[in-house]
């Protein structure tokens, strides 16, 4: 058996475990050791390729190595869990950065050895070019977003969708023209700063409640990056792991779409029609109707609850309340309620986003409950507490077709017999639109920030 | 040209194989799902290595070490933010 037989087949080897890891993933009990068998699946990749004959220096490769682990690891260490989703944005990028890198070094080595590339591996190379660069920049544009480095909300300009159509235009025209002239190595570099440009453009009017769908999207582009870089090299390990990513990014792109009721076209391309609520109609629904109440009234009730759900939203996250929330459940259960968590598949920035958070405060797995399974239950549920949660509880989208967030799929929570609404003022979610449930009869709303009310809740029941 | 039918044959099993494998995946682990997928993504470390040590010029060297510290950032963050968020969710069965 060649040599090349051996790295492709422990390749294979290393594919396998890639799908076994992520398959692990679909129970939480097996999923530290999924990927733990993916991470071992990639340690075995490297290995072999530093067996590849054409290898002349190892210097520059474990430098790089070196280097790259350190940062990586003190990145992974240092984030906090409510930085997670900048943090995904950012690995996200590099990985697309790197498939830029290699891409064009692939072109470059093929037009010094002299031999003219073949038409599908110009392709591919173009293609890798085209999609790691949009996904480094776009990836780089997220991230400053949700760092809050630069302006976080949608940022739109008179003639957009001009602008992005010429510029994806540009991109295109020369992608054609390194396919035609594969010697003229520029031109794909050239190709990747349009690409970039093009990155920037698509992702600085997505702003914050649709951040989940461009972190999805980008997440594909970096495995689709990953898979046209296999096929430059015509390497079959990097198509599988690409697809494998690819589809994951789809999916989860799909699900935080249906979680909006909106096409993706729209999310990228239509923004929400974000006329603002006029003050009148905003007084109409609000003057006179919403009742705010003491912690003292509030733990009233909780004390005589049998049944409490929990609603996080981007709220929890901003203010950290994720511990003092864990403590108000515990202590609830220990009063012989049941308390479970509704969480709504955007809410947060990212999908998952409030499921990390909770875990990291120690809320079991168990308790953390899918909208389609927690809706049914509201009816029985003595107390709903909305915790930083605004348009995803908003029965506008169930009640008026002509909301921005109409048909959008939410959380009944305007079902249960009281609802507790922790909030800092009345300002409105990210659909800008006023939201009915503020002034419901059998609604209360705790002015203040979200760590600080649920500590007061926590204070307020135990001094009963 | 076969290579090349062979190539896209693979690309589109693995969409099947990842479309079935990644949709049965709870809610819960959404965004540990994000994190690792991404380190995988980072397999373009391969094609880096490479080109950083196969030397052809100077500049695909530089190239080739750029990449591999990029794609070694986005393997190793990946895995290891995925391993720390997941023991989070596995430490509850105690």
């Amino acid at each position: 058996m060649t040599l090349n037989a051996v790295i492709n087949l422990a390749y294979l080897v290393a594919a396998i475990l890639f799908i076994v890891g992520l398959k692990g993933l679909s129970h939480p009990r097996k999923a530290v050791r999924g990927n733990i068998l993916a991470s071992i699946g990639m340690l075995l990749a490297v290995v072999v390729t530093l067996l590849d004959r054409n290898i002349v220096s190892y210097q520059l490769i474990l430098a790089g190595l070196v280097v790259g682990s350190l940062f990586g690891a003190v990145l992974a260490v240092r984030v906090p869990m409510t930085g997670m989703p900048q943090m995904v944005a950012l690995l996200n990028g590099f990985g697309g950065a790197a498939s830029v890198l290699v891409a064009g070094a692939a072109l470059i080595e093929t037009v010094i050895a002299g031999s003219t590339p073949a038409v599908d591996f110009r392709i591919a190379t173009v293609a890798s070019g085209l999609i790691g660069s949009v996904t480094f920049f776009g990836s780089l544009v997220a991230f400053g977003k949700l760092q809050e480095l630069v302006n976080t909300n949608a940022v739109v300009f008179p003639g957009q969708h001009p602008v992005n159509g010429v510029v994806a235009l540009a991109a295109l025209g020369f992608s054609i023209w390194v396919v035609m002239n594969p010697e003229s190595t520029g031109a794909y570099w050239i190709v990747a700063g349009i690409a970039g440009l093009l990155g920037i453009l698509l992702t600085i009017p997505i702003g914050g409640a649709d951040m989940p769908v461009v972190i999805s999207l980008l997440n594909s582009y970096s495995g689709l990056a990953a898979a046209a870089t296999g096929f430059v090299l015509r390497n079959n390990m990097l198509i599988i792991s690409g697809a494998l990513v690819g589809a994951s990014g789809i999916i989860l792109t799909e699900i935080m779409c249906r979680a909006m009721n909106r096409s993706l076209a729209n999310v990228l391309f239509g923004g929400l029609s974000s006329t603002p609520a006029s003050k009148a109609s905003v007084d109409a629904i609000y003057s006179g109707k919403v009742k705010a109440a003491s912690a003292e009234e509030i733990a009233m009730l909780l004390e005589t609850a049998r049944r409490v759900v929990i609603v996080p939203g981007y709220g929890l996250a901003v203010s950290q309340a994720q511990h003092a929330v864990r403590s108000l459940a515990q202590l609830l259960e220990s009063r012989g309620a049941t308390v479970e968590f509704a969480i709504h598949p955007v809410a947060g920035r990212m999908p998952g986003h409030m499921n990390v958070l909770l875990a990291e405060a120690d809320v079991p797995y168990e308790k953390l409950k899918d909208m389609d399974e927690i809706n049914p239950t509201f009816a029985q549920t003595d107390v709903s507490i909305v915790i930083g949660a605004n348009d995803v509880v908003n029965p506008l989208a169930r009640t008026d077709p002509k909301s921005p967030i109409a048909g959008m799929p939410i959380l009944d929570v305007d079902k249960s017999r009281t609802v507790v609404v922790i909030k800092r003022s009345l300002s409105p979610g990210f659909a800008g639109i006023p939201n009915p449930l503020f002034a419901a009869d059998n609604t209360l709303i705790y002015f203040a920030d979200g760590k600080k009310a649920v500590n007061d809740l926590i204070q307020a029941l135990k001094e009963l | 040209m076969d290579d090349l039918v062979v190539a896209i044959t693979v690309f589109v099993l693995a969409l099947f194989v990842g479309n079935e494998v990644i949709s049965k995946v709870p809610p819960t682990l959404h965004t540990p799902l994000m994190s690792g997928s991404n380190a995988i993504s980072g397999i373009t470390l391969v094609g880096a290595i490479l080109s950083a040590g196969t030397q052809y010029t100077t500049l695909t060297s530089i190239l080739g070490f750029t990449a591999v510290v990029l794609a070694v950032i986005n393997v190793v963050g990946g895995f290891l933010v995925t391993d720390r968020m997941l023991r989070m969710f596995h430490r509850k069965d105690r």
